[in-house]
C-alpha cells in the first residue's frame, strides 16, 4: 500500500485550475438557476466550502474520518481472471466497494456532513436512486447525530428494499416519492422542495456531482481521493500509468473522482459508461451524454434527456442509481472538450459483466459499477494485451440481489449465473 | 391592446386598491378548457392573468400545481399552444403574462420564446427558477420585446440581492411570502409583510406582488393591505374541477378583497 494515499488528500481541497469559474461555470455548463429562496443557503454552502478548503483542522478531521471510519484507502485489485475476458489487457479494480456502507458514496456524504456541522445545522435531507447514497448519508447522519430525511423514487424502494431497510435502521426517515417518474429525478425535486421549505435548519447532502454551484465542486473534491489513490496505487503495482480509466456515469460522481487523479495525465483515456437500458434504439436508456441536449435540470445546465419542448425524458436502467436524466456539468465540458469519451452500456451488457466478475474473482459488484466493467471488457479488446486498465468498483452488488435473483433465475437449483433468456 | 403592467399598477394604485392576479396552468384541464377557465377569472375580475407552463420537473410546486401539470402534459399540452392562449387571453381584455421554469424557455430558444409571445400580447415573464445572475441573455431579450421581467425575491433574500434583483425588474417583483411550495394554506404567513416592506425600502416605484398561500377574500384583503399584487394560485386550480361558474365566483370573491379595506392591523 502507497503510503501517499492517506496523506496526498488535503491537496484534493485546493483551489486549481479545474475549478469553476466564478460563477461556478465548467465552460459552458453549471450555473446556479435555482429560485432565489435557496440562493441564500448555496451561497452559505459556499462560503462556507472556501473557508473549509483551506482549513486545516477541517482537513485533519475530513482525512481522520476517511481513514478510520470508511476505511481507506480502498484497494487496488488486479483481476487477472476477469481480464482473459478482455482481450488479454490487464485490468485493476479500484476498491470502492470495500469501503464501509459499501460504495464510494461516503467520501462525499463524510465531507459534507462535517460541512453540515459548521454551518450549525442539525438535519440533513438527501435523495437516493439505488439507496447507496441515501444509506452513506443515513450513516453519518446516525454517526454524526444529525436528524435525516431521505427521498427515494417509490420504484426504488421495492426494487432495492434492503437499502430501504438499512436507511431506517440508522435512524433516517425514509419518504417514498410517488411524483414523476418515481425514480431519482423525482426524488431530487421533492429533496428541493423539502430544502425550501426547511432551509434554516437543514443542508441538503446531494449525493452526485451534478446540481447548482457549488455542488459539483463540493461532491467532486471530496471524491478526488479515488483518483488520487487509484494513480499512485496503479504506479506502485504495474509500474505505469494507465492507458484507460472506466466508470460508470448516472450523476458522475464516481467517475469525476477517479477521472481526477488522472486528468492532468493527457496519455490516460478517460471513460464514462453511460446506462443504456434496454438499447438507445430503443428510447429507454439513461445516456444524457451520449444522446442529451443541453439544458437546464436541478441547478445546473448540462446535456439532458429533453424533448424538443424542454420536458425532462423520463430516464431507464436497470440500475437505480444509474437511472438519471442529466449528468453532472463538468462531464459536459470534458465531453465537449475531448478529455474523456463517453459510451453506453445496454442492460444485458451490464448483467453480463456482473455475472463474470462474480465468477471469475469472487466480487459482486454493484450493476451500477457493472456498466463499467462491460465498458472495460471491449476496451480491453480494443488496446489487446499491453494494455492497462483501472476501473472504477464503485460499490457491492448485495443490494442488487432481488435483480439479479430474477435476471439469472438463482432461485432454480441449476441455475449458474446465466442469462435469464439465453 | 392593453396598457403595460407598470402603467396599469400605477392606476390601481391611484385607485387605492391592489390587482389581483390568477395563475393557472396553461392546457389544463385541456386546452380548450383552460381558455374557457382564464375567460372566466376575466369575468369575476382578474386584474392580471399569469399562464403556466406546465413542466416535467416543477421543483417549486406543491401538490396541486404537479397534478394539473402533469394532466396538462399528458393530455397534450405543446408549448406552441401557449402562444394561442396568450392571445385568448389578450383579446378577452386579460393582461396575460406568462410564469414558467427557464428550460422549457431554453429549449424553445430565448429569442424565439420573447419575440412570439410579445406577438401574441404578453406582457411580461415570471421566471421562478431563473435569478438574474443567469439572466444575461433574458435580459437583453426582454428589453428587446419590451416584455416586462418579473423576478422572485423571498424571505432568505440579503438586502444586496434585493437590490440588484430590483435593479432589473420591471413591472411588479414576485414576493414569496413563506418559504415553501405552492399550495392553498389557512393562514398568509407574517414573513409576508417584513419581507414587502424590505423590498420597499429600496424603491418607490415597483409594485410588489404577493403570492403563495392565498385562497380566501379575507386573506387578499390582509394582503392587499400591504401588497400592490394579490397573486392566487392553487386555490384557482382546485377549483377548475367545481366548474366555471366556480372559478368566477372565487375571483369575484378575491377581486372584492383587494378593493377591502382591511381590519386596522392590531
Amino acid at each position: 500500500m502507497t503510503e501517499q494515499a492517506g496523506e496526498s488528500d488535503p491537496t484534493a481541497q485546493q483551489p486549481d485550475e479545474h475549478d469553476p469559474d466564478a460563477r461556478g461555470y465548467f465552460g459552458d455548463y453549471g450555473g446556479r438557476f435555482m429560485p432565489e429562496a435557496l440562493i441564500a443557503a448555496i451561497d452559505e454552502l459556499s462560503a462556507e466550502y472556501d473557508k473549509a478548503r483551506i482549513d486545516p483542522d477541517f482537513l485533519g478531521e475530513f482525512n481522520r474520518l476517511l481513514r478510520d471510519y470508511a476505511g481507506r484507502p480502498s484497494l487496488l485489485t488486479e483481476a487477472k481472471r476477469f481480464s482473459r475476458h478482455a482481450g488479454g489487457a490487464r485490468i485493476f479494480l479500484k476498491r470502492e466497494d470495500l469501503n464501509h456502507t459499501g460504495s464510494h458514496k461516503i467520501n462525499n456524504v463524510l465531507g459534507q456532513g462535517l460541512l453540515t456541522k459548521r454551518m450549525g445545522k442539525a438535519r440533513v435531507i438527501a435523495e437516493t436512486g439505488a439507496g447507496q447514497h441515501g444509506v452513506a448519508t443515513a450513516t453519518i447522519a446516525a454517526m454524526m447525530g444529525l436528524d435525516c430525511t431521505i427521498y427515494m423514487g417509490e420504484v426504488d424502494t421495492e426494487r432495492q428494499s434492503l437499502n430501504v431497510a438499512r436507511m431506517r435502521l440508522l435512524g433516517a426517515e425514509v419518504i417514498p416519492v410517488k411524483s414523476g417518474s418515481r425514480t431519482l429525478k423525482d426524488a431530487i425535486n421533492e429533496a428541493l422542495r423539502d430544502w425550501v421549505t426547511n432551509v434554516d435548519s437543514t443542508h441538503y447532502v446531494l449525493g452526485t456531482a451534478a446540481g447548482a454551484h457549488p455542488f459539483p465542486l463540493i461532491v467532486r473534491n471530496f471524491h478526488k481521493i479515488i483518483g488520487i489513490e487509484a494513480r499512485a496505487q496503479i504506479l506502485d503495482q504495474a509500474g505505469r500509468l494507465p492507458d484507460a480509466v472506466a466508470a460508470c456515469v448516472g450523476g458522475g460522481s464516481n467517475a469525476i473522482g477517479i477521472f481526477y487523479g488522472f486528468i492532468d495525465d493527457p496519455a490516460v483515456r478517460l471513460y464514462g459508461f453511460e446506462p443504456g437500458g434496454k438499447g438507445i434504439e430503443t428510447g429507454e436508456h439513461g445516456a444524457a451524454l451520449g444522446e442529451g441536449t443541453p439544458g437546464l435540470l436541478h441547478g445546473s445546465r448540462s446535456y439532458l434527456l429533453q424533448d424538443e419542448d424542454g420536458q425532462i425524458a423520463e430516464a431507464y436502467s436497470i440500475s437505480a442509481g444509474l437511472d438519471y436524466p442529466g449528468v453532472g456539468p463538468e462531464h459536459s465540458q470534458l465531453k465537449d472538450s475531448g478529455r474523456a469519451e463517453y459510451r453506453s452500456i445496454t442492460d444485458a451488457e451490464a448483467m453480463d459483466a456482473f455475472a463474470l466478475l462474480s465468477r471469475t474473482e469472487g466480487i459482486i459488484p454493484a450493476i451500477e459499477s457493472s456498466h463499467a466493467l462491460a465498458g472495460a471488457i471491449k476496451l480491453g479488446t480494443e488496446l489487446g494485451e499491453d494494455g492497462l486498465i483501472v476501473v472504477s468498483l464503485s460499490g457491492r452488488g448485495d443490494k442488487d440481489m432481488g435483480t439479479a435473483t430474477e435476471w439469472f433465475n438463482l432461485n432454480s437449483p441449476d441455475a449458474a449465473a446465466s442469462r435469464k433468456d439465453s | 391592446m392593453t396598457d403595460g403592467l407598470a402603467d396599469f399598477l400605477k392606476g390601481t394604485k391611484a385607485e387605492g386598491r391592489a390587482a389581483l392576479a390568477g395563475y393557472l396552468p396553461a392546457g389544463y384541464p385541456s386546452i380548450e378548457g383552460s381558455r374557457e377557465a382564464f375567460a372566466a377569472l376575466i369575468d369575476g375580475g382578474c386584474d392580471i392573468l399569469e399562464i403556466g407552463v406546465p413542466f416535467s420537473d416543477p421543483v417549486l410546486d406543491g401538490p396541486t400545481i404537479q397534478a394539473a401539470s402533469g394532466t396538462a402534459l399528458s393530455t397534450g399540452f405543446r408549448l406552441r399552444d401557449l402562444f394561442g392562449l396568450v392571445e385568448s387571453v389578450s383579446s378577452a381584455g386579460g393582461r396575460a403574462v406568462v410564469m414558467t421554469y427557464w428550460n422549457p424557455v431554453y429549449a424553445y430558444g430565448v429569442d424565439r420564446f420573447a419575440r412570439d409571445l410579445a406577438a401574441a400580447g404578453g406582457l411580461g415573464v415570471i421566471t421562478p427558477d431563473l435569478v438574474p445572475d443567469e439572466a444575461d441573455d433574458w435580459l437583453a431579450t426582454s428589453t428587446e420585446h419590451n416584455l416586462d421581467r418579473i423576478f422572485l425575491l423571498a424571505p432568505s433574500s440579503t438586502e444586496e440581492r434585493i437590490v440588484s434583483t430590483l435593479d432589473v425588474s420591471s413591472g411588479f417583483v414576485y414576493a414569496t411570502s413563506v418559504m415553501g411550495v405552492t399550495g392553498a394554506r389557512d393562514a398568509v404567513s407574517s414573513a409576508a409583510p417584513t419581507l414587502v416592506s424590505r423590498i420597499r425600502e429600496h424603491t418607490s416605484d415597483l409594485a410588489v406582488g404577493v403570492g403563495l398561500g392565498i385562497r380566501s377574500g379575507a386573506q387578499a384583503a390582509e394582503t392587499a393591505s400591504f401588497a400592490d399584487v394579490v397573486i392566487v394560485g392553487s386555490a384557482f386550480v382546485s377549483k377548475v374541477a367545481d366548474g366555471l361558474p366556480a372559478l368566477t365566483a372565487l375571483a369575484s370573491e378575491l377581486a372584492d378583497g383587494v378593493r377591502t379595506s382591511p381590519a386596522p392591523v392590531a
